[in-house]
């Protein structure tokens, strides 16, 4: 993302100017924007003209509006941020007052409006300007049937293609069938992978799988390389890396991102060190539970004993539309940082922070234990559902 | 929705009064508790049951054949086209075949079988041009309806519970057997009281209005179209007499132990002494092998099939094999030892009446194998979680060790120890020494002199036939849980699996579970052999028509149509926890094993946790569950499953939870929640 602008008065409203560069910056685009933010953006809008002899024609002109926001979609999958509201300011062919939607666009100017930048928006606007975090990775986890094809970039993990095929098993006389049964099966995982890696892009293709079967896929992939005379896979070759994962659910990415050789590769990734947090927070648990505790009550009941060494929160509680709810999370980050403490926001994208989110979207470890939190019930975290 | 369920009003363990009666000699350091494992493992040997036999021996047998007549609707009847009537000679017969499935490759299942086969001949197999014929076809007449039943049509939300709508045109059940098979049988065990109430699923925790509507319909249908069928019904117990009254009872063995111990070797061997495996096949392996470097694996390619699995000297997935005792057919199923292919060995274990534990008694190597990280304690965990109780252990290659009295002792010790800890009664445990590359003790009373002079217990083969074989819950509404889906030959297509309850008939029509379509069973065969009726505790093969290929996975179940296997993407589960390197606490991913079924999971909610030997409530909503506690816990599974409560059927209410590849929990559903 680019920054083109930033004018923050000293109360905390303001506007910041933003170029999207990549997919990725859509996600961070998504955890900017609030309700009640003020977005002007490009857009295309449909306008209908009358002719003076009465008949009307409708021509698709490129204006530039500025909406308060009401409702904000993300599709993940095609990594596009779409903003409906009213529109505020005069503009020759909408009316002030009419519904919107905005698509935000790569490579186009926006400027978001915030009646408040707080200090959680305005570490996501220099993370996401800053350049240096860029390491694209493909991960395939498998095993036999069933394949995730995933992109890892630094703050998501985007599932991109899951095969799920059944293999006849090995039954006496009829091998066969589960030979070819593989071999197809093989054969969708690769056309996944030519569809969705782009070579330009991704400096490494991680091949997961428990036993044999990334092995065999990958010597199955290569053979077909040679038979088609596929270049691009030829060529690539080298950016294979073949690690071992217990299954080819999409959870086992937790295991290859703590593979060595792979941290090797992609030392840097956000992924790779949240699976890291959230294992020390759980070996904390496991050995000193007291110093180890999850959900709002507890977190906040520790901040206010300055406790916390290390406090690990997902973006997806910053999303929330309760504003207070949302006020109350920034001051505790702001709290935590304050006495020296750590905090370490999740992306409710990647495989750790989906957990996280499951486990109340808030966990620390402590600098030091706190039994008394231990017997005090932690209501209102379990049954929210 | 189960908000502040108040748990102290609830003693768990009274789901679990079970026919189970457990030793209390167990050390208190064990992994489960005596009365713990007493209330969460069924012994499913304990039931003999004979009376039967003597109350229904005078039932005679009906005639199935002309109700799965009268059930093919014509058309049905003409999409699976005999190919004897067509009169190909075998060469013509292969070559329609091959085009066939190439054609099936190209335009998948939407055309009829009968008009691909009359294109190809028409054709004389040329496959471009049959290809090109049906195509042209397919874009002249687009209307041509499919000829089958009308089927419910379901639409399973992924995240959701099934959402269930029903086209206009109720579908049309004709099944053999319908009422609740509660028929005056006398029962000569416990289980069966909580059998006969959890028949009738209907209760509206478990059934959604729309199914229920929809099986209410059936029934109305089914009294309406075939009276006769009711007349017709046969008492399964009765048919179960009649038709395997004579013969040899069958059972089934997985066969466990860590990678290499000699598993497959040992099982290979047995069935050469038994003359299950020619002289000149046994030569063809002693060649081929010797020919890669591998001719130790001789014994072991019997059961290894696999070019993979030969050449890399390891099993990768369950061998199948069977062979005859003087009083039983028995079938072997020999899991793979490696710790990356536990999920294959659950399928297997799942499948098990007993099991057979292979220890490699050389030096260091029983050792590597049972300490941590080794899976013979975790193989063995494992099968004892799921439900077998009768265990054989051979302490296997003992001819590296000169056939020491000592070492078997010092083995058989440590073995002890662990397997009460694990919940075995030592009453159910044999040890045998043995070795399965020189044949010693396995068939025939030991020749080795070192080993005659301290042994003279069974051999391997007596004590297999020794096994007590469990009772089968026949009369039960079927449930038959799939572990493979195959191309067969001829029309349709073949899954295999147990029949965990009840009985299955040559065209019955059965609901096939989680995703409610349904078929019809053309063909049955039991090992292989074709027969008419198959019943619980057999491994089958089905075919079955009506539904697509695609449509059925590893892991679901065939229903009865009326009395249906509940469906739910949430269970709650009274748990308990191996060791774990981490806690569990809420949000933790997970694998479920369910009978064949691999599954990603969450633990959306820990409910409380249980006293290990009371069962009594200790906390209410813990953080976090630790090593070897005991715990209720509610999973969300991330597709709709199949699964019943453990009291209801055993088999299909045992979960077992895996993480990173260790196996970090079993349980057994104690809830269906609905959501
Ligand atoms: N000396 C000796 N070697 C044996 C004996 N039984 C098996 N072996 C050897 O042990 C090796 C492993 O045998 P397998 O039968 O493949 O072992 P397995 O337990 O089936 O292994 P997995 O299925 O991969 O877990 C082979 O090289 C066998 O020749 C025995 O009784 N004595
Ligand atoms: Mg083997």
């Amino acid at each position: 993302m680019k920054l083109v602008f930033k004018s923050i008065e000293r109360d905390g409203c303001g506007s910041i100017g933003l170029i999207p560069e990549e997919s990725e910056d859509m996600w961070h685009a998504y955890n900017l924007v609030a309700v009640g933010d003020a977005v002007t953006a490009s857009t295309v809008r449909k306008v209908q003209t009358e002719s003076s002899t009465g008949s009307s024609t409708s021509n698709r002109v490129r204006t530039t509006l500025t909406i308060t926001v009401e409702t904000i979609d993300f599709d993940t999958q095609a990594c596009v941020l779409r903003l409906k509201g009213r529109n505020i300011v005069e503009n020759q062919y909408v009316k002030m007052g009419a519904y919107h939607t905005l698509d935000l666009e790569l490579n186009r100017k926006f400027t978001l409006q915030k009646p408040l930048w707080d200090s959680v928006a305005l570490e996501r606007v220099e993370m996401a300007c800053d350049p240096a975090a860029n390491a694209d990775v493909a991960a395939v986890v498998m095993q036999e049937g069933l394949a995730h094809v995933c992109l890892i970039t630094p703050s998501m993990t985007l599932v991109r293609s899951k095969i799920d095929i059944t293999i006849p098993r090995k039954r006496k006389g009829f091998v066969q069938q589960h030979e070819k049964g593989l071999n197809k099966f093989y054969d969708a995982v690769m056309q996944a992978i030519l569809r969705h890696v782009d070579f330009n892009i991704v400096k490494c293709v991680i091949v997961a799988s428990p036993g044999f079967v990334k092995d065999q896929f990958f010597e199955y992939m290569m053979q077909q390389a040679v038979k088609t005379d596929n270049k691009l896979l030829i060529d690539n070759k080298s950016r294979f890396l073949l690690v071992k994962a217990s299954s080819g659910f999409k959870h086992s990415l937790k295991e290859v991102l703590q593979e060595p050789a792979v941290m090797a590769k992609i030392s840097d990734t956000k992924a790779a060190s949240e699976v890291k947090l959230l294992e020390n927070f759980y070996t904390m648990l496991q050995l000193e539970p007291a110093k180890a505790f999850y959900g709002k009550k507890h977190i906040e009941r520790a901040n206010e004993a300055l406790a916390i060494e290390i406090l690990m929160i997902s973006d997806k509680l910053f999303r929330c539309q309760d504003i207070q709810q949302r006020k109350e999370y920034v001051a505790l980050v702001d709290s935590v940082r304050e006495n020296g403490g750590e905090v370490k926001i999740f992306s409710s994208m990647h495989v750790s922070g989906e957990q996280l989110d499951q486990l109340t979207g808030i966990a620390a470890v402590l600098r030091f234990p706190m039994p008394e939190l231990e017997d005090s019930d932690a209501e209102g975290d379990s049954d929210s559902d | 929705m189960a908000r502040h369920r108040d748990f102290r009003n609830r003693t768990f363990s009274d789901d679990y009064d079970d026919d189970d009666v457990y030793g209390h000699s167990v050390e208190e350091d064990s992994c489960m508790s005596p009365s713990d494992a007493a209330q969460w493992i069924y012994d499913r040997s304990r039931n003999q049951q004979i009376q039967f036999l003597q109350n229904h021996n005078n039932i005679q047998e009906e005639t199935e054949e002309d109700l799965a007549d009268t059930s093919f609707s014509s058309q049905e009847r003409r999409e699976s086209i005999d190919l004897r009537s067509l009169n190909l000679d075998e060469e013509d017969e292969a070559k329609l075949m091959s085009c066939l499935d190439e054609l099936r490759n190209v335009i998948g299942e939407a055309v009829a079988d009968n008009i691909l086969i009359q294109t190809v001949i028409k054709h004389n197999f040329d496959f471009s041009k049959s290809l090109d014929d049906i195509l042209n076809r397919k874009t002249k007449e687009p209307e041509v309806p499919k000829p089958e039943l009308v089927k419910p049509v379901v639409l399973i939300d992924p995240v959701k519970a099934p959402v269930i709508t029903t086209v206009e045109n109720t579908p049309k059940v004709v099944a053999t057997n319908l009422e609740p098979k509660t028929v005056g049988v006398v029962k000569g065990f416990k289980v069966g009281q909580d059998g006969s109430s959890s028949s009738q699923p209907q209760t509206p925790r478990d059934q959604s209005p729309c199914t229920e509507r929809l099986s209410k319909t059936e029934q109305v249908d089914e009294i309406k179209s075939t009276p006769k069928v009711k007349e017709n019904k046969v008492d399964a117990n009765a048919l179960y007499v009649n038709e395997r009254g004579s013969d040899k009872d069958h059972l089934y063995i997985v066969v466990i132990g860590h990678v290499d111990a000699g598993k497959s070797t040992l099982m290979g061997r047995l069935l050469c002494e038994m003359g299950e495996v020619s002289q000149k096949t046994l030569h063809k392996y002693e060649q081929e092998s010797k020919k890669i470097g591998k001719q130790s694996f001789m014994y072991a390619w019997v059961l290894d099939e696999t070019g993979e699995e030969r050449v890399r000297g390891i099993t990768m997935d369950v061998g199948r094999a069977q062979f005859e005792t003087k009083t039983k057919r028995v079938i072997i199923l020999d899991a793979p030892g490696h710790a990356d292919f536990i999920p294959n060995m659950i399928t297997g274990a799942g499948q098990a009446d007993v099991a057979l534990l292979v220890v490699d008694a050389t030096r260091g190597e029983f050792e590597s194998g049972f300490d941590l990280g080794g899976q013979t304690r975790e193989h063995a965990l494992l099968v004892r979680s799921l439900g077998v109780s009768q265990l054989a252990v051979a302490v296997n290659k003992l001819d590296t060790s000169n056939w020491s009295q000592e070492r078997f002792n010092e083995i058989t010790k440590k073995l002890k120890t662990f397997l009460k800890q694990a919940g075995f009664k030592d009453s159910d445990v044999t040890y045998v020494p043995c070795s399965g590359l020189t044949g010693e003790n396995l068939v025939k009373s030991p020749t080795e002199a070192e080993l005659l002079k301290w042994y003279n217990g069974p051999c391997l083969l007596d004590v297999i036939d020794k096994f007590n074989v469990p009772e089968r819950p026949v009369s039960k509404p079927l449930r038959l849980s799939i572990n493979d889906v195959y191309k067969g030959t001829g029309s349709g297509f073949c899954v295999a699996g147990r029949i965990e309850n009840g009985v299955i008939n040559k065209g019955d029509k059965v609901l096939v579970c989680p995703t409610k379509e349904m078929a019809e069973v053309r063909n049955i065969s039991i090992n292989e052999m074709p027969s008419n009726v198959a019943f619980a505790g057999d491994q089958v093969s089905v075919t079955l028509t009506g539904v697509d290929m695609q449509n059925v996975s590893v892991g679901y179940v065939l229903s009865d149509p009326i009395q249906q296997v509940p469906v739910t993407t949430r269970f709650e589960a009274r748990i308990v926890v191996f060791n774990v390197k981490v806690p569990i606490t809420k949000g933790f991913p997970v694998l479920i094993h369910h009978q064949s079924l691999v599954e990603s999971a969450n633990i959306v909610k820990l409910k409380a946790l249980l006293n290990k030997s009371t069962g009594e409530l200790v906390k209410k909503k813990p953080r976090c569950l630790g090593n070897n506690c005991v715990a209720v816990v509610e999973v969300e599974v991330c597709r709709p499953i199949c699964v019943e409560r453990y009291k209801d059927v055993k088999e299909l209410g045992r979960v077992m939870l895996r993480v990173a590849g260790t196996t970090i929990a079993a349980g057994l559903v104690t809830d269906i929640v609905n959501t």
